[in-house]
């Protein structure tokens, strides 16, 4: 058997592989590419790729330049994310909070619940129009359940024997719930954020890809309709930066939160 | 029937009351904005009978379906796979993982242009679209369950000589057996989404294509049957799995014990 199931390697084992990996996925592409087994508009070379990108970020492509799209969707992913945890956290933790509340809501929660983010894009067209406020009902739709289950599960399953005790000391309903069950949830509740924001994150693409007037999905729609696949895949790029930097923030919010002893 | 069911059910009666009302008697949402009891009712004929977008309802259910399913099953019996080994090799870990987390804060959907660029409309786009999606979830949480087995078992099937042809189905599957499913199941939810999105973007049949006609003339009661339909396939599926599970599960504790 492995041995190397049990123990550990060592860094430069670690990293000799990786590199290998990496070499072998880049070294794959770049043949297929080169070779002309896949014709280069349809899979451009890394390099090309790289060059394609250093170029959007000055030229404008779709009217904008890459971030000039990117900032235009990262806006709209704020107000959408925003929102969600505005919501979905206090009344998670309400819902954690009285009985009452949580039998009205989850059924209703339950039934909406299978429904994808991204099937709301026809309402949210409607109803709020392709600017900013149908990607937000989206992102919403993509960002609120984390926020509400997380904050429900902290407040219900982590806070209730400490809730017993502050009613058992006369501790007010307002009290309790900011005092108690919020800093008792922290932990699940930003462990939902970070969940939130990369669904919020990828709806807003969907989103962007099927109906909108700028942003980053619509850049690469309008990339691919002009067969230009290495624009494409830059969008794809950024999408995946942007992406990492939010998980990146939201992780050090989490590390902040516990260094502090607040969760 | 226990309190919480009660309560439950007199929530959405009490929806279901709130909506008739505020959409005929009282007029108080425009019918162009959200359609009525009525209007949903009159969609729905509509699409099972004399068809809508291409197809009547029983095609675009079974198109949508059909591609969920070999999206799914692709990205399974790939994702698991692979999962499983880099839990169980160190080696393989350090060789794929780099590559691993090169592609995936690539949000799923973002793949969809570069398939319709590589594939165009048809299916085998939407089947690669899903198989990116349904595949990382199913790779993570197997690796996870291979890495949470209590050592001690690993120790004692090693010790006793197991070969690894006999290991692989009956210690090392079985007791990353749970993680594998919540990876699967978490599969099957992008894979819905995945494949939504990309009928929406374009697609010739398909529940997304039912949504997107909808969108373009404008038709809420229409809209309102595609995403119903996407919700109930989606939990159906959802249903199956966990029944899988279920049957899968004793046998899981039978052969630990």
């Amino acid at each position: 058997m492995d041995r190397s199931a049990t123990k550990p390697l060592t860094l430069g084992e670690t990293l000799g592989y990786g590199a290998i990996g990496l070499i072998v996925f880049f070294g794959v592409w770049s043949f297929l590419s080169f070779s002309g087994a896949v014709s280069r508009q349809f899979l451009p070379a890394p390099h090309e790729l790289a060059a394609r990108f250093l170029d959007l970020l000055t030229t404008p492509f779709a009217g904008a330049t890459l971030p000039r799209h990117l900032a235009s969707s990262f806006f709209r992913f704020g107000c959408g994310f925003l929102l969600g945890a505005a919501v979905g956290i206090p009344l998670g933790l309400l819902m954690g909070w009285s009985r009452t509340l949580d039998e009205i809501v989850t059924p209703v929660f339950d039934a909406l619940r299978f429904i994808a983010p991204i099937a709301w894009v026809p309402f949210a067209a409607l109803w709020f129009g392709t600017g900013l406020g149908g990607p937000i009902l989206i992102i919403f739709a993509g960002a609120f359940p984390p926020c509400l289950i997380n904050a429900y599960r902290g407040a219900r399953f982590v806070g209730r024997p400490l809730v017993e005790a502050a009613q058992m000391l006369g501790t007010g309903n307002l009290r309790i719930i900011v005092e108690v069950l919020l800093p008792a949830s922290t932990a699940s509740i930003i462990a939902g954020l970070r969940v939130s924001a990369g669904l919020g994150w990828q709806s807003l693409i969907g989103a962007e890809l099927i109906v909108a007037s700028a942003g980053i999905g619509f850049m690469m729609v309008q990339a691919q309709l002009n067969i230009s696949t290495a624009t494409v895949m830059s969008g794809m790029v950024a999408i995946g930066l942007v992406g990492l930097l939010i998980d990146v923030a939201l992780r050090s919010l989490e590390a902040e939160v516990r260094r502090r002893g607040l969760a | 029937m226990g309190r919480r069911s009660i309560m439950g059910f007199a929530t959405l009666a009490t929806l279901a009351a709130v909506w008739y009302l505020a959409t005929v008697p009282l007029a108080l949402i425009s019918p162009g904005r959200f359609p009525s009891p009525l209007d949903v009712w009159v969609s729905l004929r509509q699409v099972a009978v004399t068809g809508y977008a291409n197809g009547v309802l029983h095609d675009h259910v079974v198109h949508s379906l059909k591609l969920v399913a070999l999206g799914f099953a692709v990205a399974a019996m790939t994702g698991v796979p692979l999962g499983l080994l880099m839990g169980w090799s160190r080696r393989a870990e350090a060789l794929i993982n780099p590559v691993f987390l090169l592609i995936r804060p690539i949000p799923p959907l973002a793949w969809i242009p570069l398939t319709i660029l590589w594939l165009g409309l048809g299916d085998a786009a939407k089947v690669l679209v899903i198989w990116f999606a349904a595949f990382v979830p199913a790779t993570i949480n197997s690796f996870t369950g291979v890495r949470s087995i209590d050592p001690a078992v690993i120790e004692a099937s090693r010790m006793l000589g197991t070969p690894l042809r006999r290991f692989i189905p009956e210690v090392l599957v079985p007791a990353a057996g749970p993680m594998i499913f919540t990876g699967l199941r978490l599969s099957l939810q992008a894979s819905w989404t995945t494949l939504v999105a990309a009928e929406l973007v374009g697609a010739l049949y398909g529940l997304g294509r039912v949504l997107n006609v909808a969108q373009q003339d404008i038709y809420p009661g229409m809209i309102f049957v595609g995403m119903a339909c996407v919700a109930v396939l989606g939990w159906a599926t959802t249903r199956v799995i966990a029944e899988v599970e279920r049957r899968a599960m004793p046998w899981v504790q039978i052969a630990e014990s």
